[in-house]
């Protein structure tokens, strides 16, 4: 930089270079931010830019590729897997990783992310659950809650319609061939913290040919949800992390 | 000295990709095409070539392990059978909208629906005018005979790098299941990593100091990019309508009338043009080998001389239409089709041919 604010000698902290310097269009209170940011760090940190191939999703993180400063194929809806099983058998070498919200992965996607983890793909999954589709203006998702408001279940979900919340990191905890599945946040200092360990950790598994790992981030999504960041922060705490709660659910 | 074998066109096909040094394939049974990985698998690459050889779990996701394979700059195949390829159709619109190299076969069975097992030419129309959504094209190449299926998964992957355009052979279930002669392409090593970053400067190889980031992606919110994109995209069509339309002429310099059929009901008909010759009746075939682009050119030619011209396709009349916008009404265009799996003998075709003499 050339006029920096900030004297070198007093700076304790910087933005990765592994983030380029657009400006994120997520809304403010959005996780999706920092769950970017925790990868290009952790990329930067392993010094494996080069090396690696990121897989995007559709949904709002579909513009990933214009905030994390590494190469990019973009999916369909729900197809990341099927593209980062082919990236990573004919690129041995390379560090992919797919970034997925719940209705990329847990409706749309469903058999591709079950079919990758079972055969158990040397990639990361990063998987962003705000149990809503984002994007699209707040329709419910397969993890949306028993009687949370979206705008296709406008009076909350009824499971006798709709069905039950889809604890799908669950069941790929039960595969084979994934080798770390947990579930974090990124909503306190010490959540990130963690996630970013648990990201570092996915990612060094994948190099290792360990198999599959999956990161679920339990997310807000303040705009959808109709709540201020501090109020979804709360929301989440109270509605989410009971049914989706915290911690590794496998590490092999 | 070149080794004459004798196998089906799938599995010539499987043989092909091996040789012509392909990177990927990914597929998921289906018939009448299962030969095809059933032969990869049997031939086990990766252990010779290295190339890497995948049963999907459905043509979806075999589709988008092409497209992530081809982002990469690979050189990366699938194969399957019409409903197979109907599954494929969002993928396929996303790596024309990518401008993604990449090879397809589609050995064509009877539908629509689950339809039949038995041959069938009725997916002319998804493979030629668009099967996905957006305006997009698929350079689509018409085997008629094993060695065809042999030799046009090189040609194929050659042009699809060329333009960047997927390449789609649409063969069927008589050429994909028959036995035939067949002389196999010589082998070729995959490419180096070097020699794939000089042929595709645009894949995702992963971001070095020297370059911008590569984002392989079909989307662009703002409109104007978004029409340039397309725009480059048509440019890239018409270079390709001007330069690399390929057919077969049999017996049409002094033809008074002209039989079009591509692929199997091609060969039907070259025994059809035979005997109706051997009446003293002077009917030539014309068979398209790529049925996009379309040799419509040589068929207005040949409108200024032939006294009409009969389409025989395994369908209900698809490639007829083309024919007829071709000659645009300067002569009667006929089709005579089967469908449902059955497969016309040459004197059924004579019979229809001369109910229009």
């Amino acid at each position: 930089m050339s006029n920096p604010i900030i004297d070198p000698k007093n700076l304790v902290y910087e933005k990765s270079k592994v983030l380029s310097d657009n400006t994120m269009h997520y809304c403010p209170g959005c996780s999706h931010g920092t769950a970017h940011r925790i990868i290009a760090e952790v990329i930067e940190e392993m010094d494996r830019q080069k090396e690696t191939v990121g897989v995007a999703p559709v949904g709002c993180a579909v513009f990933i590729y214009n905030y994390l400063n590494v190469d990019f194929a973009e999916a369909a809806h729900g197809r990341a897997p099927a593209l980062a099983t082919a990236i990573k058998r004919l690129n041995p070498e390379k560090l992919v990783f797919t970034y997925q919200g719940d209705g990329d992965l847990a409706a749309i996607g469903t058999a591709e992310t079950i079919h990758a983890c079972n055969r158990g793909e040397n990639i990361a999954i990063i998987f962003i659950n705000n149990g809503i589709y984002g994007m699209t203006g707040g329709q419910m998702a397969p993890t949306t809650l028993e009687g949370m408001v979206s705008s296709t279940c406008p009076n909350g979900r009824d499971v006798a319609i709709h069905g039950h919340p889809l604890k799908i990191t669950e069941m790929l905890a039960l595969l084979e061939g994934t080798c770390y599945v947990t579930r974090q946040s990124v909503h306190t200092a010490a959540s990130v913290r963690k996630t970013k360990r648990a990201v570092r950790k996915a990612f060094e598994n994948s190099l290792q040919g360990k198999g599959t790992s999956i990161v679920e981030i339990v997310s807000t999504c303040n705009s959808g949800w109709k709540m201020t960041p501090h109020q979804a922060n709360l929301w989440m705490e109270e509605n989410m992390f009971p049914y989706y709660p915290l911690g590794d659910l496998k590490d092999k | 000295m070149e080794e004459v074998q004798l196998m089906k066109g799938n599995e010539a096909v499987a043989h092909a990709a091996i040789r012509c040094g392909s990177d990927g394939y990914f597929g998921y049974p289906i018939t009448p095409q299962s030969e095809i990985m059933e032969t990869l698998m049997a031939e086990r690459p990766w252990e010779t070539t290295g190339m890497v050889v995948l049963q999907a779990e459905s043509e979806v996701a075999s589709i988008y392990m092409v497209f992530g394979g081809a982002a990469t700059g690979k050189k990366v195949l699938t194969t399957s059978s019409s409903p197979g390829v109907s599954l494929m159709q969002e993928g396929i619109s996303f790596a024309c909208g990518a401008d993604l190299p990449c090879l397809l076969v589609n050995v064509m069975r009877g539908g629509p629906g689950l339809g039949t097992i038995q041959p069938s030419q009725s997916d002319y129309f998804q493979s030629v005018k668009g099967g996905g959504h957006g305006d997009y094209k698929l350079i689509t190449l018409a085997p008629a005979s094993v060695q065809e299926m042999a030799d046009f998964v090189e040609l194929g992957f050659q042009l699809s790098f060329k333009y960047r355009i997927p390449c789609m052979m649409l063969s069927d279930g008589v050429i994909g299941q028959m036995m035939e002669k067949v002389v196999l392409p010589p082998f070729k090593p995959r490419r180096t990593q070097e020699e794939l970053l000089e042929q595709c400067p645009w894949a995702a190889t992963g971001k070095t100091e020297d370059r911008e980031r590569i984002v392989i992606t079909s989307l662009d919110l703002d409109p104007y990019r978004m029409e340039k994109k397309n725009e480059e995209r048509q440019s890239r069509y018409r270079l390709v309508e001007a330069t690399e339309v390929r057919y077969e002429e049999f017996m049409c310099t002094d033809a008074d009338y002209l039989i079009v059929a591509f692929g199997s009901a091609a060969r039907i008909c070259q025994n059809a043009v035979e005997s109706l010759r051997a009446e003293g009746i002077k009917v030539g075939l014309l068979r398209p080998i790529t049925l996009w682009p379309f040799p419509g050119k040589i068929l207005a030619k040949y409108a200024e001389k032939v006294r009409f011209m009969l389409t025989v396709e395994l369908n209900a009349g698809q490639m007829v239409e083309d024919v007829r916008l071709s000659v645009n009404g300067k002569v009667p265009v006929y089709h005579y089709g089967r469908m449902g799996g059955i497969v016309p003998t040459p004197e059924e075709v004579s019979t229809a041919f001369n109910k229009y003499l």
